[in-house]
């Protein structure tokens, strides 16, 4: 006799239980248990999560996921966002906003990250999706004003239209104005990328003032620094708010008028913007610096004194983006000053100058790992570092995540010993067990990758440039980091053999990324063949590979798991790697 | 730390391959270039080019008066660059505009020249500019009928090369 134990819960209630688990590991997890469990969370996912957009076609997510309202989805290698990955490559949306059109009309939340979007995609999804809410587009390109001007016009509850990072054509600031007068549903707008010098003043204003709901407000650099008093007039209940270019001649009624507004904004949480920045009037925003969490100044071109002044009025600062104007000697005084500081991202001011323009040295990251408790993630640019200085940042914060370090001179030593920096890398890995993204610079040998093998078993994502002596390093990594999903490397001289020995592995990650590196084309053909749930893509655009000996490295290699097959959308450039003959055009 | 920890995989624990006996000797692309101030510089196999291939209006073209003759060898950068290192986003797109540069030759001239057409607002402005730029020849304004200047008597034809590889008479398609 067997008995029916959890199976004779009724679906409902399983629906129910499954409603409490939103992350998309638990969710994919839960599908797993068994068939029935399957169906029954298939049927009640409403988010959908893709990392890779090459990785499963639209129709089989739609088959799958019959009542999702939200999707994101991926497209381009994170490289792309140094230029190396050529224009036209891929990562169209497209395809899916088609196939999501006939089959969603009640889509309410797009979220794209490095893909190609189309003003066509742009009305589709005005026209197709009556309920649209939230569009995000983040770091993306192929769309101009009128796609935005169709959004504004069509998509009557709209909540969100958030354009970080993207390359928008710019063809008239009049897209502004087709938001009708009736449309008041806006939480949060995001236009800080878009370069148009013309921007309708009014029609912002007017459309800032009707949507009481406005919670985040990110404008663009034209948008003048006499005009934000008026703005933030209209809008006190703020919480997050980017200025536009915050320089003007100084003048004390001006000065008066932004400090007044600035004081009436009781919500504000979070700021940015800044180009430009005019010291004299950064003191405007001190009434709200005491409640900020985070503070984006990474175009402000302000020197370490105005920026220590900045920072010591804001104790409750959690994240901050700032340029290296700050200084090792500002970077004390946030480490003090900041208690509560958890991300932090330097930027360099001069990143293609030869000699250092500033006095920020690898002692700015040691006083911030010392002073800062909670600091977890971290992205450094200095010219100088040493072994001790990063066993030290490791020892203090064992609570890194994401630790990206990046030495602007390729293969600089360590500047005390002359070493490689193998070992302090290695104590970062080797401290900081939870940590999950890693990059690496400086002069490294295979050594540090023997370390990240051994101990960085929980890292997901690492980068590499101008590292190791042999293949022997990429082999450490497949086949030591376990959890490893992204892998990118640039100017390594890692081959065939390792790869080669651990393919299967790569079958466990999302993708892997080598360009200037030593893999052969027959290598590629070789994995192409033994790996057909794996899309192997040479890049050259030195012309086909195999008008090359076999044996002659490939430019560029993007390799990534995939059930959709090879795609059929590649430029001449992009060659597949196949299971029939290993060419593919 | 390290000396401490007596871990080290030997080189044949790998799996079974024998990294020794194949070991690698490829040299990176890009090898390390000594500079004159005796600091090692990183490949420039690819300087750091910011300008873009001309887009007239949607078509691909390249202007060049007259016929073109040899191309002329592309100015150094003047500073060694890898592309995409250090990695800082959009780093050379911060506060720059569109541009579309165009290279112009001149039948005669040794090199050639490169001209951003977004700073022009007609061809009249162009011409102009083009003018100022080889002011050695007559450039003959096609538009006017006229010669704008004369130096040693020569005109020139301003022409372009279209997406289809034409040769076209500038000033037929509107500006824009």
């Amino acid at each position: 006799m067997h008995k029916k134990m959890a199976f004779s819960f009724p679906d409902e209630v399983l629906e129910h239980v499954f409603s409490f688990i939103q992350s998309d590991k638990d969710r994919n997890a839960v599908s797993m248990v068994c068939k029935s469990w399957y169906e029954i969370e298939r049927w009640c996912r409403r988010k959908v999560f893709v990392g890779n957009c090459y990785a499963v076609s639209p129709r089989m997510v739609i088959r799958r996921f019959p009542e999702f309202r939200s999707i994101e989805l991926k497209g381009k290698p994170h490289f792309a966002d140094f230029n190396l990955v050529p224009d036209g490559w891929g990562g169209y949306v497209s395809p899916w906003i088609e196939e999501m059109a006939g089959a969603y009309p009640w889509l309410e939340e797009i979220r794209l990250k490095r893909m190609v979007v189309t003003d066509e995609s742009l009305e589709l999804i005005a026209k197709s999706f009556k309920n649209f809410k939230v569009l995000v587009l983040s770091s993306c390109e192929g769309f101009s004003t009128d796609g935005l001007a169709v959004i504004a016009a069509s998509c009557k509850n709209l909540k969100e239209l958030d354009l970080r990072d993207c390359e928008v054509d710019d063809l008239s600031a009049h897209w502004l104005s087709h938001f009708p007068e009736t449309y008041t549903s806006l939480v949060s707008l995001n236009i800080s990328c878009l370069g148009s010098d013309e921007v309708s003043f009014s029609a912002l204003e007017r459309l800032v003032g009707r949507c009481t709901n406005l919670k985040t407000l990110r404008l663009n650099r034209a948008v003048p620094l006499d005009k934000i008093a008026n703005i933030l007039r209209h809008a006190p209940q703020l919480v997050e708010f980017g200025t536009g270019t915050y320089t003007a001649d100084v003048r004390p009624d001006v000065y008066s008028d932004l400090a007044g507004v600035f004081s009436s904004c009781k919500e504000l949480k979070s700021l940015s913007g800044f180009w430009d920045v005019v010291p004299d009037y950064l003191p405007a925003i001190y009434p709200v610096c005491s409640k900020l969490t985070s503070l984006n100044l990474s175009y402000a071109t302000i020197q370490s004194p105005d920026l220590i002044k900045l920072v010591s009025h804001c104790p409750n600062l959690q994240r901050l983006l700032v340029l290296d104007y700050i200084e090792d000697s500002g970077l004390e005084v946030l480490a003090s000053s900041c208690k509560d500081l958890q991300e932090l991202r330097v930027f360099p001011s001069d990143p293609f100058g030869a000699e250092p323009n500033v006095s920020l040295t690898e002692q700015g990251l040691v006083a911030v790992s010392l002073g800062c408790p909670k600091l977890q993630s971290v992205l450094y640019f200095c010219r100088r570092m040493s072994n001790e200085a990063l066993v030290t940042i490791a020892r203090n914060r064992p609570n890194f995540t994401r630790f990206r370090l990046c030495i602007i001179e390729p293969k600089t030593a360590d500047y005390l010993t002359l070493e490689p920096l193998d070992v302090g890398f290695g104590a970062i890995v080797q401290y900081c067990k939870d940590l999950k993204r890693l990059s690496l610079s400086g002069l490294l040998t295979d050594r540090v990758f023997e370390y990240i093998g051994t101990y960085a078993k929980k890292l997901e994502m690492l980068s590499v440039a101008f590292a190791g002596d042999s293949d022997l390093g990429l082999h450490h990594v497949l086949s030591g980091c376990e959890s490893l999903r992204k892998l990118e490397i640039r100017d390594c001289p890692f081959g065939d053999k390792a790869l080669l020995a651990n393919a299967a592995k790569l079958e466990t990650m999302r993708s892997l990324w080598m360009s200037s590196c030593a893999v052969s084309f027959a290598a590629c053909k070789l994995l192409g063949q033994k790996m057909p749930r794996l899309n192997v893509e040479v890049i050259d655009e030195r012309g086909p590979p195999d008008s090359r000996p076999e044996n002659c490295p490939v430019d560029k290699l993007y390799i990534y798991r995939s059930i959709a097959g090879p795609r059929f959308d590649m430029p001449p450039f992009v060659w597949t790697m196949d299971e029939d003959s290993g060419l593919r055009l | 730390m390290s000396s401490e920890n007596g871990k080290r995989l030997l080189e044949t624990d790998a799996g079974g391959l024998n990294f020794e006996a194949t070991e690698l000797t490829l040299g990176l692309p890009g090898e390390p270039r000594v500079t004159s101030d005796g600091g090692a510089k990183w490949g420039s196999k690819r300087g750091f080019s910011e300008t873009v291939d001309l887009k007239l209006g949607d078509n691909n073209q390249e202007v060049k008066l007259g016929h073109s003759l040899q191309e002329a060898a592309k100015s150094p950068v003047s500073k060694t660059q890898v592309v995409g290192w250090p990695p800082v986003r959009g780093f050379a797109k911060r506060g720059k505009k569109s541009c579309k540069y165009v290279k112009v030759a001149v039948d005669g001239a040794p090199y050639l020249r490169k001209v951003d057409l977004e700073i022009y607002n007609s061809y009249q402005q162009l011409l102009t500019s083009l003018e100022d730029m080889f002011s050695c020849f007559t450039i003959r304004n096609y538009l006017n009928e006229k010669k704008i200047d004369q130096v040693n008597g020569i005109e020139y034809m301003p022409t372009y090369e279209d997406k289809d590889g034409d040769w076209m008479l500038v000033g037929d398609v509107p500006w824009q």
